[in-house]
């Protein structure tokens, strides 16, 4: 049990139902969420398009109401002003007040927290400096690329140094460059001990960055835990090695511990059923004097198993184990 | 200071949009323009001057507040750049009062530039200048708050483009309301229950109109401009705390 002073984020039975069109047509976007998200750690919610994520960071920022169930920031209730004081957000493909410079529509939202004058100042040139836009500072923000936007719009969230930063796909549209970038100021701030909650239906993105995840689809949660237990639980415990100059009759002692052989010229490329398999194809491999040239035990990853719990989902229920 | 801060980013963003110069360089041509009349009698001709110039002036002035003014609220929201201040500690009521505030000033400052064209042609022309034309030019003001009051109630549940057929219809009828009286009176009881509730839900805009004094010398008492005031204070509040109320309980989606 996390003690409730360390949960950062807590919904519990959260829901969203949407009314759209002119007949009010339920939507049901976010369906009895219940997520904890703990000091100090790297989150991320994670799902394809549509699955939920944005209504629920938008609940919990105060944009919307929910229709059941409840949120809480550092432990206070919804709309607590003095939460959102220790909060930071960049919203999904954000959009700004293209008429501001970058420096003044930084020291705007300053201004919302009470910064003025010099001790504002240093702040704003640190975070233009800090996403790397110090050569746009008197630029308008119309002029801006996507990636430019989404540099200031994570400047503009980290303004009052907050203890919670939550990114609504902070990645997306971004270039590889950009992508990196931003993964290295996400474990920056985590470094400076900071919480940070961020949503991707790029689940790559997540297995590198995040301590805990946790998966959703169509509002509802399908996985959560640490990556590592996730990736464990996702892997297929294969192991594949590349070996040069096996003669044939060692390939032909080989094939039985294998699932797939590739050869290409003198290398060949083996995959192992299983890590038991590893001692007796080594055997083989050195008794038939060819050379060991890699051995990578195969990790699993989120898109395995994400592919598997909705594999698992959408099953009638009768047929599932 | 939040509500101020605001209220200088709205003012800010006024002063960069091209709209407000187009339209303030409209009204001062309207303005100007009366000098251009072929001359009547004397005294025809300054009531023309009078009357043109300050009925421009609340023209102007309305169009600024209607189409600058939707962009207030609901651009915030269709543009989705009212997420990044909600998340902020600032309660939603402020971000509204900082917006109108900050309008109200913008619409200030056109009221004064077009009132100095006003007073620039009557020097030119030689029109005795007295002190009803500020009483008359205080009011204008007073009913483009109540206007920008209304654009803002509206623009907090519907659309930029909704919100601005809807204020225009409210200026129309506003300036109505008292034929409205006069026509229930001589009608049935219901027709004229109807038409004096509409007449006392609406704002009477007609109230705010003082051309009529400027242009014929009347003259109105202290108390009787002090009540016009209070009664256009006490609307824009009205206004206010309702768009406060529906603005507190919507989704931003
Ligand atoms: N404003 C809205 N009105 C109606 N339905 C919406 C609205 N926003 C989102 N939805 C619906 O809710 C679901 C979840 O959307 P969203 O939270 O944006 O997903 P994600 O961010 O994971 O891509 C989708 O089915 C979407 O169509
Ligand atoms: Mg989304």
């Amino acid at each position: 049990m996390t003690p409730s002073s360390d949960l950062v984020v807590q919904t519990k039975q959260l829901s969203k139902i949407f009314r759209v069109g002119f007949w009010g047509k339920r939507v049901t976007a976010v369906d009895c969420l219940s997520l904890e998200v703990r000091r100090g750690e790297v989150f991320g919610f994670l799902g394809p398009n549509g699955a939920g994520k944005t209504t629920t960071l938008k609940i919990l920022m105060g944009l919307i109401y929910p229709t059941s169930g409840t949120a809480r920031l550092f432990n206070m209730d919804m709309g607590d002003p003095r939460a959102k004081t220790r909060l930071g957000f960049l919203p999904e493909s954000p959009y700004f007040y293209d008429y501001l410079t970058s420096r003044e529509f930084l020291r705007f939202y300053g201004h919302l927290f009470g910064l003025w004058g010099a001790v504002l100042s240093k702040r704003v040139d640190e975070l233009l400096e800090l996403v790397g836009m110090t050569h746009a500072k008197d630029l308008q923000l119309r002029k801006f690329s996507k990636g430019m936007l989404q540099r200031v719009g994570i400047a503009q969230a980290l303004i009052n140094d907050p203890e919670l930063v939550v990114l609504d796909e902070p990645m997306s549209g971004l270039d590889p460059i950009g992508r990196k970038e931003v993964r290295d100021l996400i474990l920056r701030l985590k470094e400076s001990g900071k919480t940070v909650l961020f949503s991707s239906h790029i689940l790559h993105d997540a297995e590198v960055l995040c301590d805990r995840v946790a998966m959703i689809l169509k509002g509802r949660l399908v996985a959560c835990g640490r990556v590592t237990d996730l990736l464990d639980q996702g892997a297929s415990h294969q192991v594949e090695l590349v070996v040069d100059r096996l003669t044939s009759e060692g390939l032909d002692h080989l094939r039985p511990l294998t699932d797939k052989v590739v050869m290409q010229g003198d290398r060949m490329l083996v995959v192992l059923k299983s890590q038991q398999q590893v001692g007796g194809a080594l055997e083989i491999i050195r008794s038939a004097k060819a050379s060991l040239v890699s051995l990578n035990p195969q990790k699993g990853s989120l898109e395995d198993l994400f592919i598997r719990e909705v594999k698992g989902l959408q099953r009638p229920p009768e047929n599932r184990a | 200071m939040k509500i101020l801060s605001i209220a200088l980013n709205t003012f800010r963003e006024n002063l960069r949009d091209k709209l407000l110069y187009n339209l303030l360089v409209f009204a001062l041509l309207m303005i100007g323009s009366s000098v251009l009349l072929s001359r009547l009698t004397l005294g025809e001709f300054h009531r023309l001057i009078l009357d043109l110039g300050l009925g421009s002036i609340n023209f102007f002035g309305v169009l600024i507040a209607i189409f600058v003014g939707i962009g207030l609220v609901s651009k915030e929201i269709e543009k989705k750049t009212i997420y990044t201040i909600v998340s902020k500690p600032v309660a939603r009521y402020q971000f509204l009062l900082g917006k109108y505030l900050g309008l109200t000033f913008t619409l200030f400052v056109n009221t004064v530039v077009m009132a100095l064209g006003l007073l620039l042609v009557l020097y030119a022309q030689d029109v005795p200048v007295e002190g009803m034309l500020f009483k008359a030019l205080a009011l204008i003001f007073v009913e483009f708050m109540v206007i920008t009051a209304v654009a803002l109630l509206f623009s907090t549940f519907t659309s930029a483009t909704l919100s601005a057929i809807f204020t225009l219809a409210m200026y129309v009828i506003g300036h109505l309301t008292a034929d409205l009286k006069t026509f229930g009176a001589k009608m049935d009881d219901l027709s004229r229950g109807i038409l004096n509730g509409i007449y006392y839900l609406l704002p009477n805009l007609e109230r705010f109109n003082l051309k009529g004094h400027v242009v014929h010398h009347l003259e109105i008492s202290g108390s009787d401009l002090m009540l016009i005031v209070v009664y256009g204070a006490t609307y824009t509040a009205f206004l206010l705390f309702t768009a406060s109320l529906i603005f507190h309980r919507r989704d931003f989606r």
